[in-house]
């Protein structure tokens, strides 16, 4: 089973931001802000590893992003994944249809090498900084394959994928035949930490650079902004036990008790 | 024209609907609302009393169940025959893949979790959008003679209005592959936490609860104020909790009355998860963390000694 994983490099959200001067993104330089992935993108990667480990064939990791993106796909080749392709960008931001545009051209490629042809797309539902819920849907009507989304459950036996949704309190099966586009949420599974022989074995893997060609984006970013609630400061009830009758009140007046 | 796209499970009507008819009305007054599938009988009467001129009814032999491509081809048939100005869908799950669909079929641009839209007859609709779990708000802009956007939950109140609305079904043309992806089965449990998401009160740990039996004062505090259990990121990548119970961007979203975050720090993921609660407690030793931004009150202290004796407190104040 050959299995393609689409990530994307974000910056490291840890406590407050700082916009950059025309407000057109979060300022990641001056605030040294960190990058990461999001954690569906994770988990979609230890599922990719846990499958291959099981069915044989081959997971790789495709990101659409500026050349750094090296360093998250490192990680991922530190766990287990076999290869990289980064889909290099100059930094500028692709709108969710040309970013599944170019990610669908990279399925159609295959896996290289006389791989064979890719069996599984795993991403996440959706991007931890844009969040457009629809690359994945995209890429599938691109492909010609199905598309089952927000996937917190996962199994694939005989060619079929069996897939577990949360809805309220309870759980949506659905079940697809691959090829297909999965796209998955945290709690899938928990990710493995990448090893010190892992982190060894991943600079020896391949990480292929492919030139992108952006075009006119058609939901284009004009500013963004901070949400007026990031103002607020807590009122301090007191330190440790002394506070408890204050918290008491609260909640009466509250009315939860 | 606008056409909103309902949403419900099992018959339910998503009250996000609602909410999604009483935007759509802000754009122009005369909306349409596509219901695929057998909704409850008052679902209908419930979208008309919040101002839709139309209900259209898709009912097909294959719809027995959700199908997102089957509601998105319908979605289509309706667009065809309408010419609606924009078609607004729930920023719920199935509101999101559905638009999706409909957007990759046409090659269309669409704005997923947008909390507030304005159209533009030149084609340059301009909306405001969360990003980041709506950490951060983004203006956009969305070149497309039709606009396709998903509302997000709660960002405008539903509203009645005085209309004498019509229902009417139709069939829509689905080819079988339509309806491949589908609900096929249901399984009771979610996997515990049930009820987060509607919980008035919960009671949330996090790094600082030290590890599962750390949980325990949590759930004895919990039990006393009829609330929910939560947690942050680290405690379920942890193992401590199940995931199900995780509030944040990836986890559940909530808006409970009172969310009392415990040795929580608040990073941006959290916060993504918790920032509608009206009121949030912050029990954290550290003044400086984060969460202490967002809290409306806070106990410095560690809540190892604050919470039995908040139990204690509670316990008796209850008589």
């Amino acid at each position: 089973m050959n299995v393609a994983v689409c990530v994307k490099r974000v910056p490291l959200s840890g406590g407050r931001w700082v916009l950059n001067a025309d407000s057109t993104d979060i300022d990641t330089e001056s605030s040294f802000l960190g990058f990461t992935l999001s954690p569906h993108e994770e988990v979609a990667a230890e599922a990719a590893v846990q499958l291959v480990e099981a069915n044989g064939g081959s997971s790789t990791v495709i990101s659409l992003g500026v050349p750094e993106s090296a360093e998250q796909i490192r990680d991922l080749l530190a766990i287990g994944i076999d290869r990289g392709v980064i889909v290099e960008t100059d930094g500028s931001e692709w709108d969710p249809q040309a970013t599944a545009a170019a990610l669908a051209d990279r399925i159609r490629a295959g896996v290289g090498d006389d791989g064979g042809a890719f069996d599984l797309v795993l991403l996440g539902t959706e991007a931890a900084d844009t969040a457009d819920y629809q690359v994945g849907i995209r890429m599938a009507h691109a492909l010609g394959w199905p598309v089952v989304t927000n996937v917190k459950g996962l199994t694939i036996t005989a060619g079929v994928a069996r897939c577990e949704r949360a809805v309220g309190s309870h759980r949506e099966v659905y079940e697809v035949a691959l090829p297909a586009v999965i796209t998955v949420k945290d709690g899938l599974n928990i990710p493995r930490y990448p090893s010190v022989p892992g982190r060894i074995k991943a600079r020896k893997k391949p990480i292929d650079m492919v030139v992108g060609d952006r075009p006119q984006p058609r939901l284009q970013k004009v500013r963004v902004e901070l949400p007026a609630l990031e103002e607020r400061s807590a009122t301090v009830l007191g330190t440790g036990a002394d506070a408890v009758p204050a918290l008491i009140d609260i909640f009466k007046q509250i009315g939860v008790i | 024209m606008i056409l909103v796209i309902a949403d419900h499970d099992l018959g339910i009507l998503d009250p996000l609907s609602l909410q999604a008819v009483t935007a759509a009305r802000s754009l122009d007054p005369e909306v349409h609302v596509l219901l695929v599938g057998a909704a409850d009988a008052d679902a209908a009467p419930q979208l008309t009393a919040h101002g839709a001129a139309a209900v259209h009814v898709a009912q097909h032999d294959a719809l027995t169940d959700y199908a997102p491509l089957a509601s998105a081809r319908a979605a289509l048939q309706l667009i065809d025959e309408l010419s609606p100005r924009a078609v607004i869908a729930t920023g719920s799950p199935r509101g999101n893949e559905v638009l999706a669909h409909v957007a990759a079929i046409r090659d269309l641009p669409m704005a997923a979790d947008c909390v507030s839209l304005t159209l533009d007859d030149a084609g340059s609709h301009q909306v405001v959008r969360n990003r980041w779990g709506g950490n951060l708000l983004e203006t956009a802009l969305v070149h497309s003679p039709l606009l396709l956007a998903t509302l997000a939950p709660h960002a405008i109140p539903a509203a009645e209005a005085s209309a004498a609305g019509t229902v009417r079904e139709f069939t829509p043309t689905l080819d079988p592959s339509d309806t491949a992806v589908r609900v096929i089965d249901r399984t009771g449990d979610a996997g515990g936490g049930i009820g987060l998401a509607d919980a008035r009160v919960i009671v949330s740990g996090g790094r600082g609860v030290g590890g599962p039996e750390g949980f325990k004062v949590l759930e004895d505090l919990a039990a006393l104020l009829g609330a929910a259990i939560g947690c942050s990121r680290v405690v379920t990548s942890a193992g401590w909790r199940p995931h199900s119970e995780q509030v944040g961007q990836t986890g559940t979203k909530v808006a409970p009355d009172l969310y009392i975050a415990c040795g929580i720090s608040g990073a941006t993921q959290h916060i993504a998860g918790c920032r509608n609660a009206k009121t949030i407690i912050a029990i954290n030793t550290d003044k400086d963390a984060p969460i202490m931004g967002y809290a409306h009150y806070a106990v410095i202290g560690d809540l190892h000694s604050v919470l039995p004796a908040l139990v204690q407190a509670t316990r008796e104040s209850k008589g």
